[in-house]
């Protein structure tokens, strides 16, 4: 009967993730485009739905919260859907896609997506040859070796996008990084690109007008047929196409020249507003949490380097050895097991929390800056 | 080349219409080869006969300005763009006919273009918060053109013609459908081309031709009626 209840609970909160999946993609991913594929859209709530869902479960283990054998069920069930969902149907469909837009293969859709699924599941088996997975107990054709490799590939991303994120965040908060801009570097920087804006124009304007005299005496050049004509027309025209030629490499020129000045004002122009920023109640908060992250993570890739080099294993986490610390120091009475487990698992919570946050936000960043071509031609 | 001389046309859309196609058919008279994303703004420039055909033909030079970017840009985008939108003589709105959402955000670029005078903030993104009246009255001409025409499946093509042609009508202007990779939709004599030269023709007579006091007051009341609008809200 409890196995009931549990299913129930599992199944609502499957639900729920579901639907904050969909809405997600609708609302912030999706904001500016039509979807026509619905597939896409199901995939991705599915698969944020299960990992969510076994976000949950691990939360569920540690708080103690359902029987032990319902857990172990829905744990077995998420863990195989979620392998499926990962290395068969999102590499197929990422493949299908990507053929489908190369005009070359589009008849035979099908069998180029599979060769493509084909090749991605050669890779993935060889990523396993290092790590030493394969052992009797288990086999070769088992659920452990796909988990594995699934999992070396995961925590690699995981330890990318910490150190990434580690960096980045001090540097987008702390203000001790933040040029000081004025309002007058910002017009002067607009007046050049302006400037390099009407120097494109007036070559253009040259550009279009020698094109079109070139096309009216054309025409009167075409009526000269004949061996002779043909050597009259290039000797006479030569001038004036390397004229174009010259005229076309400086507009060139000045064209990467304006992307680059627009690109500084953007950048100048982000300064400003970080600066305005920063003199909010808000925008000192978070400087003093960034000084405080960046020597935590000082301390973090010390502590990393010394281990390596000195060989050594850390045998307690810096949670618990910062309590002991404490307690032996302000001599307070405290079962440390016992807090020192939930405080850890409190501060988990919050890493993955803040990193599945730090994911989307990434994920939309990524998409508005420099995928809009990319996803236009995912839908055809 | 004297400063007064100069003609410029907006044309704005959201990222990956096809506005940077519709410039270079617009301009060279060939379709686009090798599409890339446009940073900033690009310009080009379409020698255009000011009433072809009569004898009061001109030449003018009218520059086409794409400025690249999504509506929903970072604000340092979007104040950084603001740098384009100086002394406009007319603008394309670019849509896209497969894609709905760059039509509605169209409301929200034309905003972003007119209303750069008159808001101390400098931008009004909000989406429902247009002015009819004030598309009636705008000296700005407006030209509205959908792109992507042949990836319309023939059976919504009937909807999709009637959601343009009420864009059309809430922006007072002209609309074109075409599609940006081949030539003969814009080819001389076709429907399309007439509307273009009519639009370019607008564009040129209310640069030149109409500086007559009365309209001056029309411009400046506008600015107030609009400011009256936003004190409302």
């Amino acid at each position: 009967m409890s196995f009931l209840v549990d299913s129930v609970i599992m199944v609502t909160s499957q639900v729920l993730f579901f639907g904050f999946g969909w809405l997600f993609f609708m609302r912030q991913l999706f904001k500016d485009y039509e979807v026509r594929q619905y597939v896409v859209q199901v995939v991705f709530s599915v698969t944020f739905a299960f990992s969510c869902t076994m976000f949950e479960l691990i939360i569920f283990e540690i708080l103690g919260a359902l029987s032990s054998s319902s857990r172990y069920f829905h744990w077995k069930l998420n863990l195989y859907v979620i392998l499926l969902v990962l290395i068969f149907v999102v590499p197929f469909y990422i493949g299908y896609f990507v053929v489908s837009n190369i005009r070359l293969l589009q008849r035979q859709r099908l069998l180029f997506a599979c060769m493509v699924w084909f090749t991605f599941m050669y890779f993935f088996w060889k990523l396993g040859d290092p790590f030493p997975i394969l052992s009797p107990k288990h086999g070769i054709l088992s659920i452990e070796q796909l988990i594995s490799r699934v999992g070396v590939i995961g925590v690699t991303l995981m330890a990318l996008l910490s150190g990434f994120g580690a960096v980045n965040c001090p540097y987008t908060y702390m203000s001790y990084f933040l040029r000081n801009v004025t309002v007058s570097d910002i017009l002067a920087l607009e007046r050049r690109l302006l400037q390099t804006m009407d120097m494109i124009v007036s070559k253009k304007k040259r550009i279009a007008m020698t094109r079109r005299q070139m096309y009216q005496r054309g025409e009167d050049q075409n009526k000269q047929t004949g061996f002779w004509g043909m050597i009259k027309s290039v000797t006479s025209t030569q001038t004036s196409s390397e004229n174009l030629a010259l005229i076309q490499q400086e507009v060139d020129a000045l064209e990467e020249l304006s992307r680059q000045l627009f690109l500084e004002t953007v950048d100048l122009q982000a300064t400003k507003e970080r600066i305005e920023y920063s003199k909010t109640f808000q925008g000192k908060y978070f400087n003093f949490l960034g000084y405080f992250f960046s020597i935590y993570c000082v301390w973090k890739i010390f502590m990393a380097t010394i281990n390596i080099v000195f060989d050594r294993v850390g045998k307690t986490d810096p949670v618990t050895r910062g309590i002991e610390i404490t307690v032996n120091y302000l001599g307070i009475q405290f079962d440390v097991k016992f807090w020192s487990q939930h405080i850890s698992f409190i501060l988990v919570g919050i890493i993955i929390v803040t990193s599945i946050r730090g994911l989307l936000i990434t994920l939309t960043k990524v998409q508005f800056s420099s995928t809009h071509q990319l996803i236009s031609f995912t839908f055809p | 080349m004297a400063s007064l001389d100069r003609i410029k046309v907006l044309v704005l859309g959201d990222s990956g219409v096809g506005k940077s196609s519709l410039v270079h058919l617009l301009c060279q008279n060939q379709v686009l080869g090798n599409p890339s994303w446009t940073v900033g703004c690009s310009v080009d420039v379409r020698v255009h006969d000011y009433k072809e055909g009569t004898p009061e033909e001109k030449t003018f030079y009218i520059e086409l300005w794409d400025v690249g970017g999504s509506i929903g840009s970072a604000s340092s985008v979007i104040s950084t763009r603001a740098v384009f939108y100086n002394s406009v003589n007319g603008i394309i709105l670019v849509h896209d006919l497969t894609n709905k959402k760059s039509s509605q955000n169209l409301y929200r670029w034309s905003l972003e273009a007119l209303n750069k005078d008159s808001s101390p903030t400098g931008v009004i993104v909000s989406n429902g918060d247009y002015d009819r009246e004030q598309f009636a009255e705008n000296p700005v001409p407006l030209l509205l053109i959908g792109t992507k025409f042949d990836q319309i499946p023939d059976n919504k093509r009937n909807d999709v013609l009637t959601r343009t042609a009420f864009l059309s009508e809430d922006f007072n202007a002209e609309e074109i459908n075409l599609d940006c990779t081949n030539p003969r939709y814009l080819a001389a004599g076709t429907s399309n081309a007439v509307k273009l030269s009519r639009f370019f023709d607008k564009v040129i007579e209310k640069r030149y031709f109409t500086r007559d006091p009365s309209q001056m007051t029309g411009f400046t009341d506008r600015k107030r009626f609009n400011f009256k609008s936003l004190h409302y809200d």
